[in-house]
């Protein structure tokens, strides 16, 4: 009898999963979507049981497969962590948005139990890694309360940036063909991943104060040094992601669409020339067009992915029943194939969803925030993002050329989830602190009226 | 802002449109995807599901997976080289049915409380069954006939496009496939793989004169019967000379008995009248150097006509020699057309996938892939064709049974006249088509002599007589 329920579960969690997802996803969406702070609080309360209900029936499940009882102290630890971050992140900022830091939580639970399935020893890093990102983020918003020279600093966050990526492509190390990580005393980093922030508050910190043609050109000047640079490593993703995050950022701050034009202009001419220039370049173009006919070698890794992703169907073949070790670095550029694979297109496409979710929750807050230095740093953190999904998915499943960044949260890799978390807890700071001046002023509004009588 | 709207509302266009294309992805080509030969998935499914068998039309067993007492999985074929390439093998790679309908070979349909039971008893779920659209009594006629020689004969339905017979000889048994791997692999002229069938290429012959009279007749419409030629055994045109298979003097010929006597010369004059431009338009329209519809591994047939071709391309096109080659399954669903009032069906080998139960899972309908011609110029060949068997080459074929139209072809690829290869294409009964036949028989010698016999078995033990 205890035989058959094990089996039951082997062959129900699926359908169970996929089911849990979607709820979480529908409330997710509703609490984005809704105006109304009772029913936000009502939906974020269910989603955080859901959340714990849907990874206890995955580890679950790992439990039931592999035989190994492991998968039962991962799941505690996942549990113990995700319930310390919502309760002492609320506890400390009680302003902070819960609705950003549920979903925050929903991912980073589902990379490490995806992590984890597919390699114990790597899952044990992650975790160590997430816990040490979080306990640093856990100052972020402090911080952003506290100091205020950020806005000072331009020419501080521009040498920088560039410096580290330069220095990086002349020394670093070279991996799968790319010459983006550095290694210091054991510890590899991927720098092109925390320069992103850095070049984020240049950003910020000259389109708030500029908006002439001059300054646009300088920060255009800039932002194309480091998308060289970048191309030279042969990163080409984050290249995309810093010129895309550019241009949005410079219409949402100058209101002038005529930069939209000239950057969709500049960006396909750059492609092109790109293409020309570089062989690391046409190589990805090749394996889009055809990757049927390169199979053997420059397309074999997104073939084996669409593989993985039609294999699994829209339930998934469940956790550990896939072959996702069959696509070349799985754990971190290809890490949705994994998804797909044994969670199903359902879960898949929830997991999309509520990366929408942040995204759209990024782009409402940054709306009410008056200070516009701020606001292009929310609203550039929510277009990164955004917009590092939709490559990595993308590219995984043959929608656009491969270009190989992490899927921030999911994937495998130290510097995304830190870079990641470092992010999500800036806008939290962000967010923390508009609320808090909006507090400040209400109660300045109604102290008045109050001293008349 | 109006701005950050927008920015929402790009960023969720694109994913949307992301979704529509992973939708697809699953729904659509998650079968072909699953059959590709570097998608390793399928060791997974081994692990988990018994492989399911093969069943001909009525039901008799042409392929299952038995397990002995040790738990071995040994894949039997009762008929052993009968249905080598029609049925196929699934080890080291795979070949026909067990290709085609591999995924649902190793699906399962088991319900979740069957799984479950499945897995307490440690036994595996059993796959999709398959039901082909193969006759084992015709399959086993033709088996017989062609004995040691080597060749193809393929047999479809007239209406439907359903295939009856496939064979396609030397043959393997693949049940020892795997034992004899190094064998039948170590011998490449042999080519035992190779399904002739549905792949081998070979030039028509005298039966390509179908396309010639049909080009004729679309050129001719009104003056066609008005045609006359006078026979001396060859043809000179320029430099070249075509004769008459052993120099047979036919003398006085009109088209149709051009035709029925398989006259050289006369389609040789024809053939030279002809524009080219139309007559290329023609063999494009019969999938000629195109790609043909079918779910089965398959060759292109090529044939060039055009305005650069020369005199002397024309002149042994028009005949079915020179550069021009064919699978005899391509001349097989030519001929179904003409017994199809002109339409053309999609052939296919797979009828239904049934699970466990019996129940069906996908059933596969006739498909159409083309009105080719219409239904006069149909009836036109069926005349033609007909005249063959009363009067001309196919006159072995008479009988009070059954009416039948048909067309010899005898491919000359060498010197010997009795090193050439014997074609026959026919359907009956012609007045309303039930089925279509293809032979080709290679190094026997005119197929007249010998693929016009098998035919005659073949029909016979399709009507019963």
């Amino acid at each position: 009898m205890q035989i058959a329920v094990k089996y039951y579960v082997i062959e129900l969690s699926k359908y169970i999963i996929a089911f849990l997802m979607l709820m979480y996803t529908s409330l997710s969406v509703v609490s984005v979507v809704s105006a109304k702070k009772k029913l936000v609080s009502v939906c974020t309360s269910i989603q955080s049981g859901l959340m714990l209900f849907l990874l206890f029936v995955s580890f679950l499940h790992m439990t039931f497969v592999s035989g190994q009882e492991e998968y039962l102290y991962l799941f505690a630890f996942i549990t113990l962590f995700l319930f310390f971050m919502i309760t002492i992140v609320s506890i400390i900022y009680d302003k902070s948005d819960r609705v950003l830091l549920n979903n925050m939580c929903m991912l980073s639970g589902i990379g490490l139990c995806i992590v984890s399935r597919l390699s114990f020893a790597k899952a044990f890093r992650q975790y160590i890694i997430t816990l040490v990102s979080f306990a640093i983020c856990l100052a972020i918003p402090f911080f952003i309360e506290r100091f205020k020279y950020f806005k000072e600093l331009l020419w501080a966050y521009a040498g920088v940036g560039i410096v580290v990526l330069t220095v990086v492509l002349s020394t670093g190390r070279k991996v799968n063909g790319a010459f983006i990580t550095y290694t210091i005393k054991g510890i590899t980093f991927q720098p092109s991943e925390f320069v992103k922030i850095i070049y984020l508050f240049f950003l910020a910190a000259l389109l708030y104060k500029y908006n002439s043609f001059k300054w646009i050109l300088i920060s255009a000047l800039v932002t194309g040094a480091y998308v060289i640079v970048l191309v030279f490593s042969r990163d080409l993703g984050s290249a995309l992601i810093f010129f895309v995050a550019y241009v949005m950022i410079v219409v949402m701050a100058t209101h002038n669409y005529l930069y939209l034009l000239s950057g969709i202009v500049g960006g396909a001419i750059a492609c092109v020339v790109a293409y020309n220039l570089f062989d690391h370049v046409k190589v990805r173009v090749i394996a889009f067009l055809d990757p049927w006919k390169y199979i053997d070698d420059q397309a074999y890794q997104v073939t084996q992915s669409l593989f993985a992703i039609s294999s699994g169907g829209w339930t998934g073949s469940g956790l550990m029943l896939g072959r996702p070790s069959d696509i070349p670095f799985v754990n971190q550029d290809l890490i949705f194939s994994a998804v797909c694979e044994e969670f199903g297109m359902i879960f898949a496409m929830c997991l999309l969803v509520i990366c929408l979710c942040c995204f759209c929750r990024m782009m409402m807050l940054s709306y009410r925030i008056g200070d516009k230095f701020y606001q292009i740093i929310v609203y550039g953190i929510g277009i990164m993002y955004i917009f590092q999904v939709f490559l990595t998915v993308g590219g995984g499943i043959k929608f656009i050329p491969l270009t190989g960044v992490t899927l921030p949260f999911i994937s495998y890799g130290g510097s995304s989830v830190m870079t990641t978390y470092i992010m999500f807890f800036i806008v939290h700071g962000i967010v923390i602190k508009s609320r808090n001046y909006e507090a400040a002023n209400d109660e300045r509004k109604t102290t008045p009226d109050t001293k008349v009588h | 802002m109006v701005l950050i709207n927008v920015t929402m509302f790009i960023f969720c266009a694109l994913f949307l449109a992301m979704f529509i294309y992973l939708g697809v992805i699953v729904s659509r080509s998650k079968i072909a995807l699953y059959n590709n030969s570097y998608n390793n998935r399928q060791e997974l499914q081994y692990k988990y599901v018994l492989r399911g068998s093969i069943y001909s039309s009525d039901g008799e067993v042409l392929a299952e997976t038995r397990v002995d007492e040790n738990g071995n999985e040994i894949r039997y074929y009762p008929y052993g080289s009968m249905f080598a390439h029609a049925v196929g093998y699934a080890v080291n790679g795979r070949m026909g049915i067990e290709d085609y309908a591999n995924y649902y070979l190793m699906h399962t349909g088991a319900t979740l409380s069957e799984r479950v039971n499945d897995d307490l008893e440690n036994v595996k779920h059993p796959g999709y069954d398959v039901y082909s659209t193969l006759n084992v009594e015709l399959q086993k006629v033709v088996d017989d006939y062609l004995g040691s020689y080597n060749g193809a004969v393929i047999v479809t339905e007239a209406k439907t496009g359903r295939v009856l017979v496939l064979i396609s000889h030397p043959d393997f048994n693949p049940g020892t496939i795997k034992e004899e791997w190094e064998n039948i692999t170590s011998n490449p002229e042999n080519s035992q793989l190779l399904n002739r069938a549905t792949q081998g290429l070979y030039p028509p012959g005298s039966t390509f004169k179908i396309i010639t009279a049909l080009e004729y007749y679309r050129e001719n419409k009104d003056s066609w019967q008005d045609y006359a030629y006078t026979c001396d055994g060859s043809i000179e045109h320029g430099d070249y000379r075509v004769s008459c298979i052993y120099g047979t003097v036919h003398g006085d010929l009109d088209l149709e008995g051009s035709f029925a006597r398989s006259c050289n010369s006369s389609f040789v004059n024809i053939g030279l009248s002809l524009n080219r431009n139309s007559w290329e338009s023609t063999l494009d329209s019969l999938y000629f150097n195109h790609a043909i519809p079918t779910d089965m591994v398959v060759n292109s047939s090529s044939a060039y006509i055009g305005a650069g071709s020369t005199d002397y391309d024309i002149m042994q096109t028009s005949i079915g020699q020179g550069k021009t080659i064919m699978t005899p399954l391509h001349l097989n669903m030519i001929t179904q057309a003409i017994a199809n009032k002109g339409v053309m069906m999609k052939p296919y080998i797979i009828e239904r996938i049934v699970d466990d139960d019996d129940e069906v899972i996908k059933e596969f309908v006739p498909e159409s892939i083309g009105t080719v011609m219409t239904e006069d110029e149909a009836a036109y060949l069926t005349d033609l064709m007909m005249a063959v068997v009363e009067y001309g080459t196919g006159r072995a074929l008479i009988t009070d049974s059954y009416t039948c139209a048909g067309k010899t072809g005898t491919a000359e690829f060498a010197q010997d006249i009795n090193e050439s290869h014997a074609w026959f294409t026919a359907f009956a009964p012609a007045e309303d088509p039930e089925i279509c036949v293809t032979i080709i028989i290679e190094k026997a010698g005119t197929g007249m002599e010998y693929a016009v016999p098998l035919a005659k078995m073949i029909f016979d033990a399709y009507f019963g007589v």
